[in-house]
Parts: C-alpha cells; structure tokens; sequence
C-alpha cells in the first residue's frame, strides 16, 4: 500500500500544480488582453481562484501523504490548515470580486459592448 | 429543530474549542499526558467567545437546521464540479486568438429571501465563470448580474438550474 502511494502520489501532484499554474497564466494573460473593467474582472477573481486552490491541494496532498507520517501531531496538523485556507479562498475571493463589481458599477464605470474601442 | 439561547451556546462554543484543538496541535505532552495548560487555555477562551457572541454564528429562529446543513453539503459537491467544468470555458475565451467575448448586464428575481441563501446564489454566481453578481436587493430579490457572453448569460436567464438547485437546499421542507 504505501508503495502504491508513493509511485502514484507524486505525479498526480505534479498534474495538479501544473494545472493550478496553467489557470493563474490564463487569469494573468485575461488581465492584459480583455478591452474594460468589468471583462477583466472576470478573468482574474475567478481564474486565479481556482488556479491557487489547486495549487494548495497539490500541496496538501504532497504533505499528507510523503512529508508527515512519523512526524509530532503540531506537524500532521497542517492538511487541517491548508483545508481552512482552502475554504477561505472560495469564501472570499468571489466576495471581493463581487465588492470591486458593485463599487464601479454604482461610481459609473461604462461597460464595453462589441465593437467599441479598447478602454 | 428550531434553535434556543442554550443550543447556540453550546453549538458555538463546539466550533471554537474544535477550532483551537485543530489550529493548536497541544492535545498530549511529550511525556505522553494530557496537556493541561494549553486544553484549559482553549476551553477559557471557546467559552468567552461563545457567552459574548454566539447569536452570530446561530441564528435564534433557524428552522430544519441539520437537513438544511445536510442538504448544503450534497450542493457544494455539485457546485465545485461546476466550477472546474466552466474555468475551462474562461480560459478557453482568453486564449483564443478572435477573443470570443460579448458582454451585457442582466437582472432577475428569485423567491429566496433569507440572508445564507442570498449569500449561497450571490457567490456560486460569482465562482462559476461567465457571471459575476452586481448587487443584490435583499427584499425583492432581485439580482443584477454582468455576463461576459451570452451562453452563461442563458444559463442564468433560460435554464436557471443554479437557482433551481439552491432553491432545492433552502426552500423545500
């Protein structure tokens, strides 16, 4: 069993931060090429959010099962953080995107309809 | 169930002192005994916080609280596969060389009127990508929501499977 683990977890952690970075590249590369606010909103308040979940799983994976066993219980308690970190991502993320959103569209942002030039 | 004084109390302080055993890791000493001082430390300070504040984690009038818990869960597995599903689908807008986005801004009304479930359909808008909440009126509810093309857009408007869905957590029972 604990050889099974150990050939299959470190490249399925491998695939799960090579995915995260490939949704932080995207969320980075939506930033410089949508044309208004709001467009480029979208990209990074989600894109980044997921890509810095899978990121923290990969690692949470990595240090449960490799890093851990045989270690003090303050050591082995650390997945239990990283779990904390991952629901606070998904709590606050979307709430600060949603708060940049409101504050534009009540100071009077325009939003960009097809067709109109890069803002 | 409906929740009194005592039960939020008691639920509270299970929270915070759960919390503080997990985020601590001082359960057992070296020398194998239980770890007085920082165990009593936790439950001095889950006490306090759960005497002076526990009717914000426990809302007084709850009604069917643990099948709304329960109901809860089996929708957030659902929602998180809903978000891998469509971060593809913004990524794919990005990196497409014609950039295939047409923004609008949509509004619509839910008959969801309490504060969790507000909260629940204003964020599953805003994670699952395509859709981002405006503002939210919390006695008509009404949502006002920016859409980056029309696909999502209809998936809000048309199929509405994401209100059906959180409707089906809060409203049935």
């Amino acid at each position: 069993m604990v050889e099974i683990i150990g050939t299959i977890l470190p490249p399925v952690v491998i695939v799960l931060m090579a995915v995260g970075l490939f949704f932080m590249l995207a969320g980075a590369a939506g930033l410089l090429r949508f044309p208004d606010f709001y467009t480029r909103l979208h990209a990074t308040g989600k894109c980044d959010t997921l890509g810095e979940v899978l990121i923290i799983f990969g690692l949470l994976l990595y240090h449960f099962f490799i890093y851990s066993p045989g270690a003090e219980l303050s050591v082995k308690l650390v997945p239990v953080k990283l779990l904390f970190l991952i629901a606070f991502i998904f709590l606050a993320n979307p709430t600060a995107t949603h708060a940049i959103m409101k504050a534009a569209y009540n100071t009077g942002v325009k939003p960009w309809k097809k067709g109109d030039a890069r803002m | 169930m409906s929740a009194g004084k005592g039960f939020g109390i008691l639920v509270t302080f299970c929270a915070m002192f759960l919390f503080w055993l997990l985020l601590s890791g001082y359960i057992i000493t070296e020398q194998g005994k239980l770890d007085v001082f920082h165990v009593g430390a936790g439950v001095i300070s889950s006490a306090i916080v759960a005497l002076i504040s526990h009717d914000l984690l426990v809302k007084e009038k709850g009604e069917k609280m643990l099948s709304k818990s329960f109901r809860f869960l089996v929708y957030l597995v659902w929602e998180l596969w809903q978000i891998v599903l469509a971060n593809f689908d913004v990524a794919y807008r990005v990196l497409h060389p014609k950039m295939p986005i047409d923004p609008l801004i949509i509004d619509f009304e839910t008959p969801l009127r309490s504060d969790f479930a507000l909260v629940t359909l204003a964020n599953s808008i805003t994670l699952t990508p395509g859709t981002i909440t405006i503002s939210v009126d919390p006695e008509k509810g009404k949502f006002l929501v920016h859409a980056i093309a029309k696909k999502p857009a209809d998936a809000l408007l048309v199929d509405k499977t994401m209100q059906k869905k959180v409707a089906e957590v809060y409203m049935v029972g």
